[in-house]
């Protein structure tokens, strides 16, 4: 990992956490958002691969986790990403080569990720998860998701691959 | 170790990565999860709400002029027209965003907040709410663009114009983390206006138009009746809740057999979907970098 690497990954999860909270929270659906975060793991893991795109989920995860105004147990979000970045790596080399097969890997991830993070407040005895409150938010937030992939996808591996090339040229 | 990209990997070591990876969320979960009072992980929320919150709040404050614009996206289509739209209506905006209504919207809503103040006799900070909780995370927290500097700490109460709003979870030096009374691990000590008689008022979770606060009341022969105004019933010293400030409206009663007391569905006087300007109660004499409305001593 490189210097313009991790400044750049810093930056792309500082972007989707602030435009998350701050900007799509006007645009909310039932409360529900686009899970930005996740579809930066997601981006990540079809350029990169399923290695970079867990250690991704996992630091991007605990600043979702951390950042205001959270207010759960740190490390869930960490946990869901973790695997969301592993998942979709593992198929990247399906999901890499048509529009079509990312954007099911896109709304298996939302779907994986949102219910892992669920589950975890489940077990955690989290109050405000309920199994009626999963059923609605996890279709919704899979919608959004897939909603925002052909906007923030191809821009994030466009950039992902340059910095590769960048990187390659060295 | 790092291996060329494109160079086939080898899923052994990948898991090997996943597994330790997993096995650090398990560590930070386990950590703050069964700490009592301070948790190991806060000196790291701090840290991060320190860099991040004045990112919310530099962005919440950016965005502000487009609140007006229709809320909801559902096609992929609308939303494409929507955010060209939204670029437009952004430069004319900023163009004028000297003379619009916003500025009227934003003098009318500091007018009601000053009513407030001077109704309920508090001295309050002024905020703007700056960032939303997701619904995928399951609770309903806001973020305000007041901290310390400000002079909030937390478990101060917060309340707009309209009525309560929530309570200071967690303070950093420019933010301040704010549980808003729909959340479902929210309870508030209530009573009912009319007759005094004493509950408590616990959030869904939902905070749509359609959101609705429970109350329990302590004494099961009492009936509230529809239309019934319920306030804050008020902690000792003020911390978390303060007296006298409006919770909702009393929709519907009902009783089960198996309970004793009678439970009431109230209507929050406040819209948690269109939150903008708030105001933190503050002790009297609290020093803040900005104004605090209605304290005596305040130029």
């Amino acid at each position: 990992m490189t210097a313009v690497r991790v400044l750049a990954f810093s930056a792309l999860v500082v972007v989707a956490i602030a435009l998350q909270t701050s900007v799509f929270g006007h645009l909310a659906f039932q409360g529900v958002v686009p899970n930005l975060v996740l579809l930066l793991v997601v981006a990540t893991a079809l350029a990169r691969g399923p290695e970079v795109a867990a250690t991704l989920g996992l630091l991007a995860g605990l600043a979702l986790d951390l950042a205001p105004p959270a207010d759960h147990v740190a490390g869930r979000w960490a946990l869901a990403l973790v695997v969301v970045g592993y998942l979709a790596g593992r198929v990247r080399q399906d999901a890499g080569s048509s529009a079509f097969a990312a954007v099911v890997t896109v709304a298996a991830c939302s779907f994986v990720g949102t219910s892992l993070f669920a589950v975890s407040g489940l077990l955690l005895g989290d109050p405000g998860v309920d199994i009626a409150a999963v059923l609605t938010v996890v279709p919704i937030g899979v919608v959004y998701d897939v909603l925002l992939t052909p906007l923030v996808l191809p821009p994030v591996l466009i950039l992902l691959r340059r910095l590769e090339q960048t990187q390659m040229a060295y | 170790m790092r291996r060329r990209p494109g160079s086939p990997r080898r899923p052994q070591s990948s898991r090997t990565v996943l597994g330790l990876l997993v096995l650090a969320c398990v560590t930070v979960m386990v950590l703050d999860a069964n700490a009592d009072e301070s948790s190991p992980v806060d000196p790291l929320r701090a840290g991060v709400g320190a860099v991040l919150g004045p990112v919310e709040s530099a962005t919440g404050t950016a965005v502000r002029p487009l609140r007006e614009l229709p809320e909801s996206v559902r096609t992929q289509s609308s939303l494409r027209a929507e955010l060209r739209e939204l670029e437009r209506t952004n430069a004319v905006l900023r163009q004028e965003l000297a003379t619009t209504a916003l500025d009227r919207n934003r003098a009318a809503e500091l007018d009601g907040l000053l009513q407030t103040v001077e109704d309920t006799g508090y001295a309050v900070v002024p905020a703007r709410v700056v960032g939303y909780g997701a619904a995928q995370s399951f609770s309903r927290t806001v973020t305000i663009d007041a901290g310390t500097t400000s002079g909030i700490q937390a478990d101060q109460t917060v309340l707009s114009d309209a009525g309560l709003v929530g309570r200071v979870l967690r303070v950093d030096r420019r933010t301040a983390t704010v549980l808003l009374v729909a959340d479902a691990d929210s309870v508030v000590g209530g009573r009912l206006a009319s007759s005094m008689e004493l509950g408590f008022v616990r959030g869904r979770g939902d905070v749509g138009g359609r959101g609705r606060l429970d109350l329990d009341l302590a004494d099961g022969s009492v009936v509230p009746g529809r239309g019934d105004v319920v306030v804050t019933w008020g902690s000792r010293a003020g911390a978390p809740y303060v007296a006298g400030i409006p919770i909702g409206i009393v929709r519907a009663v009902y009783s089960t057999p198996r309970d004793l007391a009678k439970r009431a569905v109230v209507e929050p006087l406040v819209d948690f979907t269109a939150l903008d300007l708030v105001g933190v109660v503050v002790p009297e004499g609290t020093t803040s970098d900005r104004a605090v409305l209605g304290a005596e001593d305040s130029p």
